[in-house]
């Protein structure tokens, strides 16, 4: 409890401390991050507590990013209508991709929610009237209302921040309640859950769309931040990329998406804008390649320390 | 809309078809005996294309230049399976995709350090006229080679598995790997020789499409995805599934790209028709799949009973 308090009180004074500093890029950097976590932990909540390996994550994010931007370019531009149009756009997607592909197990779920993802990267890709594959920009990012300005990234931070702890917060509700452990149970014994009594495909169902939903408010969130969109945040190279951050972060626990997305976006920050003098003269253009070293990482991870960064803090090691 | 472009854009579907079941052969045997997701399958068929692009530039012939290819993917796969991928066999399917995830990311960068972000590789130049297979359908003859090798190596490759001992172990190996294992099979031998099986064809796919495509780092990605359409759909680890579902996947994604905007032009307005027909025909490989997995969630042939 005193970590998590830490933790938001670092969080809160972040962005006082970096205007104080006047360095406003690190503030806008932290709010990707942020975003990022919210669409990582929203992959954990499938992922780790469902245990259904969705490999096509950022299709959700993805429909969320083009349902606010297409609202923002007809004219619809308050945060208030496009950020929840996104989210239940999002949900609708999750719905219909989850009934097809919770009716299958294993290896098949895997590759088809990756094919239903990259079904929905070309669907983009094909709507010329919103860019096509060149993407969509925006003259500027969802209206708050209410006197915030969007466009000061320190408002735009505490806004995201607000979201991902909101998240969070319901995220460890949801785990305590009923319904959370019947995930729990679910993912540890399918059949046994079954035979209890258990709503298996419903609740499993239910689980994919609230990931899906959270999934499609990142989506959104991230549009609006970076003011621009493009067919590649469906790209399953996005959806490895969230899977990287919970594995990262620690699967199946509640910090894990956080941890993860901020691991991950400052170590190829810090590879691509801070060459390392040693490492320059044995690669002289190794920052170019900071996916050899993220996929060696990975790689180094997956096989030594299955359970992420969280993990390492945590006593009781969870069961696979 | 004649019949002449009709039959054309047929052995178009069928020629990419047959490529397809290249990949698809190898990544449902891995699928299938060995329990094992391989995302880096695609990567393989990267690596098989640069090494033909570099191959049939030293060597000066292309034939000789693939079949060098082929045999040196080959060693890569099974160098690759026996130093990494060996240890992957008993996680759990999560540590497997995000284990070849980043063997993804790594060739990936490997293959740009060493031969930058494409290569030049050019159709042979006997091959590169078209020839009149009946009168009025002029077919390009690189195509049609395509078409014959890949026949030919979908023949060679049934006979392997349905008349030779090693092709009926690892049938067995895919039924049941705990009874295959008990009955005294050398499990971690023929694991081996199948993944460099896999790793040749692959090769084979990357070097012949290479001319027609391009040679480029990422390649190996967007094939990846059809090929794991087509064995969902054919149900993993049937060779024969692989074969149906490349053929259904090929010609309906070649015949939906070129007939859909011309039949929604017959229905609807030109602007709608211009905008929803490609539309439609990028998705419709996967509307296939999803009806197919609705009414059959283990694919067409599903080796497992």
């Amino acid at each position: 409890m005193k970590t998590v308090a830490a933790v938001i009180v670092l969080l809160v004074a972040y962005p006082l401390a970096m205007s104080a500093v006047d360095n406003l890029f690190y503030v806008s950097f932290a709010s990707r991050v942020l975003i990022y976590a919210i669409a990582a932990t929203s992959l954990n909540l499938a992922l780790g507590y469902g245990g259904m390996i969705s490999f096509g994550h950022a299709a959700f994010v993805g429909t969320g990013a083009y349902v606010a931007s297409i609202l923002f370019a007809e004219g619809v531009t308050s945060a208030w209508l496009e950020w929840p149009a996104a989210i239940a756009v999002s949900a609708l997607a999750a719905a219909a991709i989850g009934a097809v592909s919770l009716r299958t197990r294993g290896v098949y779920f895997i590759m088809i929610t990756l094919a239903f993802a990259q079904m929905m990267f070309y669907l983009v890709t094909s709507m010329k009237a919103y860019g096509g594959d060149e993407g969509l920009s925006l003259p500027g990012r969802a209206e708050l209302g209410l006197g915030l300005d969007a466009g000061n990234e320190v408002t735009f931070y505490y806004v995201v921040l607000g979201l991902l702890l909101a998240l969070l917060y319901a995220l460890h509700r949801l785990a305590r309640a009923r319904f959370g452990r019947v995930v729990t149970a679910i993912r540890e014994n399918e059949v046994r859950a079954e035979a209890i009594g258990f709503p298996v495909y419903r609740t499993k169902l239910a689980c994919f769309v609230i990931a899906g939903a959270a999934g499609g408010l990142a989506g959104a969130l991230l549009a609006s931040h970076g003011k621009y969109v493009n067919p590649n945040v469906l790209h399953w190279i996005q959806s490895g990329t969230l899977m990287i951050m919970v594995i990262i972060g620690g699967v199946g626990h509640l910090w894990g998406g956080l941890i993860g997305a901020a691991a991950l976006l400052t170590l190829e920050h810090l590879i691509a804008e801070y060459p390392v003098d040693w490492l320059a003269r044995l690669a002289p253009n190794y920052q170019q390649h900071a996916g050899l070293g993220v996929g060696l990482v990975l790689l180094l991870i997956v096989l030594f320390a299955p359970q992420g960064i969280a993990g390492l803090f945590t006593r009781r090691a969870r069961a696979p | 809309m004649s019949w002449i472009l009709i039959l054309e854009q047929s052995l178009n579907g069928l020629q990419f078809g047959l490529m397809l079941f290249l990949l698809a052969a190898g990544l449902t045997l891995v699928f299938g005996i060995m329990d094992m997701i391989n995302l880096a399958h695609g990567s393989l068929y990267m690596v098989g294309a640069f090494l033909a692009a570099t191959l049939v530039q030293a060597t000066g012939s292309f034939a000789a230049g693939v079949l060098l290819a082929i045999a040196a993917s080959a060693a890569f796969g099974m160098l690759l399976e026996v130093s990494l991928l060996r240890r992957l066999y008993t996680r759990d399917h999560l540590s497997q995709v995000l284990a070849t995830f980043a063997l993804i990311l790594i060739l990936n960068e490997a293959v740009r350090l060493v031969w930058g972000s494409d290569a030049p590789l050019s159709m042979p130049a006997a091959l590169s006229g078209p020839v009149e297979l009946i009168p009025g359908l002029m077919y390009p003859s690189y195509r049609l080679v395509i078409i014959v090798v890949g026949l030919a190596v979908a023949a060679a490759l049934f006979l392997l598995v349905t008349k030779t001992r090693m092709g009926m172990l690892v049938r067995a190996g895919a039924s049941n790997r705990e009874m295959a294992l008990a009955m005294g099979v050398n499990i971690r031998a023929l694991f081996t020789a199948v993944f460099g099986i896999g790793a040749a064809l692959c090769a084979l796919a990357g070097s012949l499409l290479g001319p027609l495509l391009a040679v480029q780092v990422g390649m190996g990605e967007n094939i990846l995805i059809l090929a794991f359409v087509v064995i969902v759909i054919g149900g993993i680890g049937s060779i024969r599934g692989a074969l149906v579902g490349s053929l259904l996947v090929g010609v309906v994604d070649t015949i939906g790209r070129a007939f859909l905007p011309i039949l929604f032009g017959l229905f609807f307005q030109p602007r709608v028709a211009s905008a929803a027909g490609p539309a439609i025909a990028s998705v419709a490989i996967y509307l296939l799949m999803a009806v197919v997995l609705y009414f059959k969630p283990q694919g067409l042939f599903p080796a497992r009973g």
